[in-house]
């Protein structure tokens, strides 16, 4: 549906988009996650047309749609897309849903219809009559995606919809957006800086760093299996642990500074690697306690912090590399875990996900 | 101080008696300015929106010489009418000199600068997502810049009152190219409320001044309360 084919912007000679390649399936819900200052405003607003890119193509099926300059607005009006500022026209909340159906010359028996039911499908049945600006941030937000959805896009465009916004309101918009894709089949592109947004609502993510997709796939395969390390930390994978691929008893372990561990799949022996390992793969026991799995990662050391997380606490462990997992409270009272505990902490090897360093 | 204090009374009087010298003075204030300001807004507010849309070189320079205008002596565009309508003057055929006319094109040019200068600045206000938003909605070219004026229509009708409000006021063009003429008809009298407190002030009649005085403040506090108005939708 979009090909987005070594798509470059600057601005003012700074690149923010160094060539981005990319596909976009028609009917899916893809999400551009990615730090702040990243590029996902800019790369939205390229695809609506909004600005111009320094280079590269991007095509919405099969046309360049920076290349037709007669066509642009038969191209522009297949869209729709909703800011990240919660931003409404100074007129009542009707008027606004309007406005697209106004441009395209819709009959005012069909503009009361539609609007009537966007507004009921965003939850403001018998806001229409009130004045838009008196609404609040996350109600705005709704009125934009309404005035989105009644042109029917075919392609939906949310940059950050939920940035600023109450959870109440996040979760409506969230909920809108998963049942517009559902109901409609509208294909929906989503910008957001929550990586935990992305996994909830999309069926590919895409994370944009240093102008360029670092990697493309599944909510699952970016979490576990992130293809860099940059987006291992961005992802939330708190454990990462650099080392050199070593040959040991026929087979390879990781040799990081000294400690030596086993990861499920590596590259051959000589590669510089980042190991990625989930807080939640791993095992704190008691060093006395701790009984030898064969072929299991246990790895002795001693707590340098038990720092409380909602529920939670996140113990860290100094096991000649810096490893932390996370524990109930009880758990933590349980194994009398403070700082300077001797622990042994295990892993299985297949919790281990081995990326390549550059 | 005593005579002040009689003025006042005096001036008010004059008001709730709704003197007709006075109030034939007021009434020509108003129908002069409120032209002049008609005719300015129809000027201004398409020129302003031209050069806010319009994309082409020098127009940074222009809108800084535009907002260096609203500081123009009013003096200094009685002047210019002045000589370009006396009898010497290129247009000096058309016999505009001394007349209401000539009053209303010398407060329209005094106001034009700050009308098109406050229309730019009404237009530069609107949010930028919204003018993303309109054009992400599909507006064609027209569509667009109809779209953005409607934003900007409270803040463009504070820039009309605030013209109208330095119409009214200023009294270097009026008296420069009226002449101050008290004549026997409404429609060729020239005698307007600042013209006429410069003269009865000069001549004396102080309670005359200062109920014209209150006259024009209270135009200019209803003014102002338009403009508040507008600027609280």
């Amino acid at each position: 549906m979009i090909e987005l084919e070594g798509v470059r912007k600057e601005f003012d000679g700074k690149s923010v988009l160094a060539g981005v390649i990319g596909r976009i399936e028609e009917g899916e819900i893809f999400a551009v996650i990615g730090p702040s200052g990243s590029g996902k405003s800019t790369l939205l607003r390229l695809i609506d047309l909004l600005d111009t890119p320094t280079g590269g193509e991007i095509r919405i099926k099969g046309i360049d749609i920076h290349a037709e300059r007669e066509r642009s607005l038969t191209i522009r009006r297949m869209m729709g897309m909703v800011f990240q500022k919660p931003a409404v026209f100074n007129t009542t909340v009707s008027e606004n849903i309007a406005v697209g159906l106004r441009f395209r010359g819709a009959d005012r028996g069909k503009i009361r219809e539609k609007v009537e039911e966007a507004l009921d499908m965003v939850g403001l049945t018998g806001y229409g009559e009130r004045r838009a600006r008196t609404l609040s941030g996350g109600e705005m937000q709704r009125v934009a995606l309404a005035r989105a959805m009644v042109i029917e896009p075919e392609i939906l465009l949310l940059d950050e919809p939920t940035a600023n916004l109450d959870p109440v309101s996040v979760a409506t918009i969230e909920d809108l957006v998963v049942r517009i894709n559902r109901d409609l089949g509208t294909t929906i592109v989503f910008s957001t800086h929550d990586m935990y947004q992305g996994q909830r609502l999309a069926h590919r993510i895409g994370v944009l760093m240093k102008g360029g997709f670092a990697q493309v796939g599944t909510p699952r395969e970016v979490f576990t299996l992130p293809a860099t390390r940059e987006v291992a930390r961005f992802v939330g994978i708190e454990n990462i642990v650099d080392g050199v691929v070593v040959g040991e008893n026929g087979a390879s372990v990781v040799d990081a500074g000294g400690v030596r561990v086993r990861a499920g799949r590596l590259p051959g022996p000589g590669e510089e690697v980042s190991l990625c390992i989930r807080s939640e793969d791993l095992r704190i026991a008691p060093a006395d306690a701790a009984r030898a799995h064969p072929g299991k990662n246990a790895l002795p050391g001693t707590v340098t912090a038990v720092v409380p997380r909602g529920p939670f606490s996140r113990v860290a462990v100094d096991c000649g590399v810096p490893l932390s997992s996370v524990l109930t409270w009880k758990r933590v009272d349980d194994l009398d875990l403070r700082e300077g505990s001797r622990v042994v902490v295990s892993f299985s090897p297949e919790s281990v996900h081995a990326v390549r360093r550059d | 101080m005593y005579e002040i204090i009689e003025g006042f009374l005096e001036a008010a009087r004059l008001i709730v008696t709704l003197d007709a010298d006075v109030m034939a003075i007021a009434l020509r204030s108003i129908l002069i300015s409120l032209t002049a300001t008609v005719l300015g807004t129809v000027i201004a507010v398409p020129l302003g929106a031209a050069i806010y849309f319009g994309a082409f070189p020098g127009r940074r320079g222009l809108i800084n010489l535009i907002q260096t205008l609203y500081a123009l002596p009013t003096v200094v565009v009685g002047l210019l009418i002045f000589l370009l309508i006396s009898r010497v003057g290129p247009f000096g055929f058309v016999r505009l000199l001394f007349t209401p006319t000539a009053m209303v094109i010398a407060q329209m040019v005094l106001i034009l600068p700050i009308m098109t200068g406050l229309t730019i600045s009404a237009l530069s206000g609107v949010d930028p997502v919204l003018r993303d938003a309109l054009r992400s909605l599909g507006a064609t070219r027209l569509q667009f810049f109809a779209n953005v004026m409607k934003e900007a229509r409270f803040a463009i009708l504070a820039a009309v009152a605030v013209g109208f409000g330095r119409a009214i006021s200023e009294v270097g063009a009026a008296i420069l190219v009226g002449g101050n003429i008290m004549a026997s008809s409404f429609a060729s009298s020239t005698r307007v409320l600042t013209t006429a407190i410069s003269l009865e002030t000069s001549m004396g009649n102080i309670s005359e001044s200062i109920a014209l005085g209150i006259i024009l403040l209270i135009i200019a506090l209803g003014v102002n309360l338009v403009i508040t108005a507008i600027q609280h939708r």
